[in-house]
């Protein structure tokens, strides 16, 4: 099959250059060094030839060398697939794993260049549980390859291939039909798969594509069209079209100008500059530019590089930019044309890929992350989620791994953004799980909701740290957290007597009070356990906004949630106090007989029986009820606070 | 339905700047008026906007220098991104005491240039053993390098390393993500990647654990070689071939760097015309025989070459295949 590989194309490859190498290397550099860039992702299964079409990317274009090769032959015959001969998943499957169960599971990027062009090749795995590698690897391309073996036209996995290339907004689609050399070069074949694609195309809203016949296997139409066995196929071939399509960062040079900056560059104080990436547009010394969260504008003074100063510099390159006026500007933050800023906002309808083995939670805080800007976000129940295969829409609560579902995201402040539709840079996002840190999702901006756009923050006059100083104290939150009868509530009034008594103000949130009254509408699922919590957090930092030292007393049994609160709250202020009783103490003392109510099943959802606790990884402080009295437990509390932060008391 | 046209282009594709249609150059070239970018451009670009990003992100970042030329454009990269300031880290050689001596006088030089910070770290226990590449095979590698990377790593608290790996090198780098996460023990989980989607990276971590990241992973050898001719970077002189003092071991061609070679009886070291294509431990790293003395010619060499980089590397042929992927999950680069 090497042979075949290298050999029998029929056609002479458009990006053989040896003969310019040998002769003059550098009329070959000069040519290298003005290529552009193209990347682009393969979709498809083994069984549609797609590794054989890369590895022959791959070869002909000499990324294969003769080691690589002799490596590639001794894996062929120890696990390989096709019967001792060159197997080039061997080559593309890197990871162990791969090779052994013969499956493509994680993205792998590869590298050819033609004359005119240099490619990277994302090479995606095609089977529905790897759903969320294709789009990873999608999210960064070009252009997608859609394979189709001729013999077996439009299949199931064609069309969630699509589906996912348009999702993320991928505008060039390729339709191979692959294996044209075991149909006979038959063009009726060809001209059948082609209706039966651009029928399904357009109902998805894919509104071009090109389909060529190729044999990856043989070399038809893969270098030059048409290849003398298809002399009805009037179109480019598969590296002329690669080669011809325009880039989306060029595309990207059209939009208004953005940049979001990554980095604030201070060497000394003369200098003050804007580091980042241009998302889109151009810039010039002397435009007039808007930060867009802040709404202040300044011009532009100088594109700085070390190559010296650019008099203009354009989307996809990095720079850094000095600005006329001394403006408020730091990482997170848009500079753009100032005519034509982006939006800003906190609610918007998005599309989230879920990625995660643990399924997302509603209404539970995650980090968002877009551009440079990351902020704490929840996603309410999705409207609905897509089936991958036949593009209905299905309820749903949740979202697993490998789900597409539509939601609402909310974030604790305004972002700058655009829909997802006009940018990648600035309308796609990932969230990561504030636990383990793991990236667990991808979304994509529709639009903002009106009611977020409505709502503006309404400047404060006087200050919280004005608040805070006319109390002659600093406000604080102790969250006191732990399982039902643990004694959270009798501590925390211990503490908050002793605080009066030192002429602290204070304010205690107690469980029980607060579901009687604020949270009286929730009940103790998962989701309503969160709300609450929510909730108990917003008045907590409202209160401490007015200068408070504030005493919470709830279960607060999942740890994301307690992180949520933390957050909201500015460094130190938050003390996270374990009240640590072992299940079987709490459950003995069991002063409000819930917990034998909770063992007949009388009540459901009850933290330690049949919902779980999340214990505190690192508490500011914990308590062990079994060796302290809740006396000396105050106590420590007390001197933790005061001690803290008033060592002249 | 009415079935579509077979090139089927339904319509003109949406971002199809329409402005620019008419001036659109003959073959489908991209608008006149748009500065066109080259890939080295874009990569340079890419490169840039990922080192920023861990510094803006990671608490304690560090650079890995290895002296070689791959290490000499990320170090070229980081100057750039922080252009008219130093880069704002500093520099690490874990060093083996076996590197050519070439290197050394480099390294030095180039930290000094750059104006950074140079750390350089030596396995105490692998010096005390007097660990070698002659006496110790593999275990020169595991001690000195995974393990002294270890160390350094921990020794300063270090939360994000950069390293100049391409995925062009090696079929495991070739799945490994721009950041990659490693756990408390440095350990790597091939399987258990972070989706990394457009050029948003999670930087995200908790407290002993660490990312390695990789800011030229989309490089390929010859744009290494395109770019520090473009960019006039200095490189090691061993790239360019030279007559050098060699001996043949196993096949393999490695010069005589200094008198801790331990050379049979008789034996005497003969002068060859040769270069590199990767630089490690002297007494690991095969040379070819070359007569490419400038840059151009090199990249020439390389073009109509049959072999690959790492071929040179004793490395990559342990553990029937997968030895870097497994040299990778026990914390290696």
């Amino acid at each position: 099959m090497a042979d075949h590989a290298v050999n029998d194309a029929g056609a002479e490859p458009v990006y053989k250059t040896d003969a310019l190498i040998a002769e003059d290397i550098n009329a070959y550099l000069e040519m290298h060094q003005n290529k552009e860039l193209l990347r682009f992702i393969t979709c498809g299964s083994v069984d549609d030839g797609k590794s054989t079409l890369i590895g022959r990317l791959l070869y002909d274009s000499k990324m294969i060398f003769e080691d690589q090769l002799a490596a590639l032959e001794a894996d062929s015959k120890r696990v390989g697939t096709q019967g001792g001969e060159i197997d080039f998943a061997l080559l593309v499957d890197g990871l162990a794993a791969e090779r052994e169960q013969g499956i493509t599971i994680d993205v792998a990027y590869r590298f050819f260049a033609t004359e005119k062009r240099k490619f990277i090749v994302a090479d995606t795995p095609g089977h529905e549980q790897y759903t969320r590698n294709m789009v990873t690897g999608a999210s960064t391309a070009d252009l997608a390859v859609i394979l189709i073996d001729a013999r077996k036209g439009v299949l199931t996995q064609t069309r969630r291939h699509s589906f996912l290339a348009h999702l993320i907004g991928i505008r060039h689609i390729v339709l191979a039909v692959n294996k044209m050399d075991l149909v006979g070069y038959d063009q009726a074949v060809f001209d059948r798969i082609v209706a039966d694609y651009s029928t399904f195309a357009t109902s998805i809203g894919i509104t071009a594509f090109t389909a060529i016949p190729i044999s990856g296997f043989k070399g038809d139409n893969i270098t030059l069209a048409p290849s003398a066995s298809t002399p009805w196929y009037s179109g480019p071939s598969l590296i002329e079209h690669l080669e011809a399509v325009q880039i989306e960062s060029a595309a990207a040079q059209e939009r208004p100008f953005r940049m979001p900056v990554q980095w604030v560059n201070r060497p000394n104080l003369d200098f003050r500059g804007f580091a980042g990436l241009i998302s889109a547009g151009s810039v010039k010394p002397g435009d007039a530019i808007r930060v867009a969260s802040s709404g202040r504008t300044s011009t532009i003074r100088s594109i700085v590089t070390m190559d010296g100063q650019l008099d203009e510099a354009v989307a996809g390159q990095s720079v850094t930019l000095t600005l006329d006026d001394e403006i408020d500007c730091s990482r997170g933050d848009v500079i753009a044309i100032a005519d034509a800023p982006p939006e800003s906002a906190d609610q918007f309808e998005a599309t989230i890929v879920w990625m995660s083995d643990e399924a997302l939670t509603p209404g539970r805080g995650y980090w968002l992350k877009l551009a440079t800007q990351t902020v704490t976000a929840t996603v309410a129940a999705p409207k609905y989620e897509i089936d991958v295969n036949t593009m209905e829409h299905l309820a749903t609560k949740c979202l697993s791994l490998n789900a597409i579902g539509v939601a609402e995201v909310t974030t604790d402040r305004a972002i700058t953004f655009e829909p997802y539709a006009d940018s990648r840079e600035l309308g796609g996002f990932i969230l990561i799980d504030k636990i383990t840190n793991a990236t667990v999702a991808a979304g994509m901006i529709h639009f903002s909701l009106r009611r977020a756009q409505n709502i503006h923050w309404q400047a404060l006059e006087i200050s919280r740290a004005q608040h805070a100083a006319m109390k002659g104290q600093q406000p604080a939150v102790l969250w006191f957290t732990g399982l039902s009868g643990s004694g959270k509530s009798t501590i925390a009034n211990m503490v908050e007597k002793k605080l009066h008594a030192n002429g602290r103000h204070t304010f205690l949130l107690d469980g029980d009070n607060i579901r009687h009254a604020l949270n009286k509408d929730l009940g103790f699922t998962d989701a309503d356990r969160i709300e609450n919590i929510r909730r108990v957090g917003e008045v907590a930092k409202l209160m401490t906004d007015a200068g408070l030292i504030v005493l919470t007393a709830f279960i607060s049994p999942f740890r994301a949630e307690r992180e949520l609160v933390r957050s909201m709250m500015p460094e130190g202020e938050f003390l996270e106090i374990h009240i640590d009783t072992p299940l079987s103490v709490a459950e003995e003392r069991d002063v409000k007989g819930l917990y034998k109510k909770a063992r007949s099943g009388e009540l459901k959802n009850f933290t330690g029986i049949d919902s779980p606790y999340e214990a505190p990884d690192a508490p500011e402080i914990r308590i062990d009820t079994t060796q302290t009295t809740p006396e000396e437990a105050a106590e420590l509390i007390v001197n933790r606070l005061l001690g803290a932060w008033a060592p002249d008391l | 339905m009415e079935p579509l046209p077979r090139d089927s282009t339904l319509a003109p594709a949406k971002n199809f700047c329409p402005a620019h249609t008419l001036r659109r150059a003959p073959g489908g070239g991209n608008c006149p008026a748009m500065t066109r970018l080259t890939h080295l451009q874009r990569l340079e670009a890419e490169s840039i906007h990922i080192i920023r990003e861990v510094v803006a992100e990671a608490q304690r970042p560090v650079m890995l220098y290895s002296v070689g030329k791959d290490s000499a454009v990320m170090l070229h990269l980081a100057k750039k991104a922080f252009y008219p300031a130093p880069p704002p880290f500093p520099l690490l050689h874990v060093d083996t005491t076996w590197k050519f001596r070439d290197m050394y006088a480099l390294r030095d030089k180039a930290a000094r240039d750059a104006g950074m910070e140079l750390l350089v770290h030596h396995n105490p226990e692998a010096q005390e053993r007097g660990i070698n590449p002659f006496d110790h095979g593999p275990l020169h590698t595991d001690m000195w390098k995974t393990e002294g990377l270890k160390q350094a790593l921990d020794k300063y608290s270090f939360d994000a390393a950069f390293g100049g790996a391409r995925r062009d090198e090696e079929k495991s780098r070739a799945k490994e993500r721009i950041f990659s996460f490693r756990t408390a023990s440095h350990g790597w989980d091939p399987k258990n990647q972070r989706p990394e989607l457009w050029n948003l990276y999670n930087a995200r971590k908790s407290r002993g654990e660490s990312i390695r990241v990789f800011p030229i992973s989309n490089w390929t050898e010859l744009d290494i070689w395109q770019y520090i001719m473009a960019e006039n970077i200095e490189i090691v002189p061993l790239y360019l071939a030279q007559m050098r003092p060699t001996v043949e071991r196993d096949g393999m061609l490695l010069m005589v760097d200094d008198d801790r070679f331990p050379l049979a009886p008789g034996e005497e070291p003969v002068m060859r015309s040769i270069r590199f294509r990767t630089l490690g431990c002297y007494p690991l790293t095969g040379a070819v025989e070359s007569t490419a003395a400038n840059l151009a010619e090199v990249v020439q060499e390389m073009l109509l070459t049959t072999t690959s980089e790492r071929q040179g590397r004793a490395i990559d042929k342990d553990e029937g295949g997968a030895g870097m992927e497994k040299k990778k999950q026990e914390g290696y680069f």
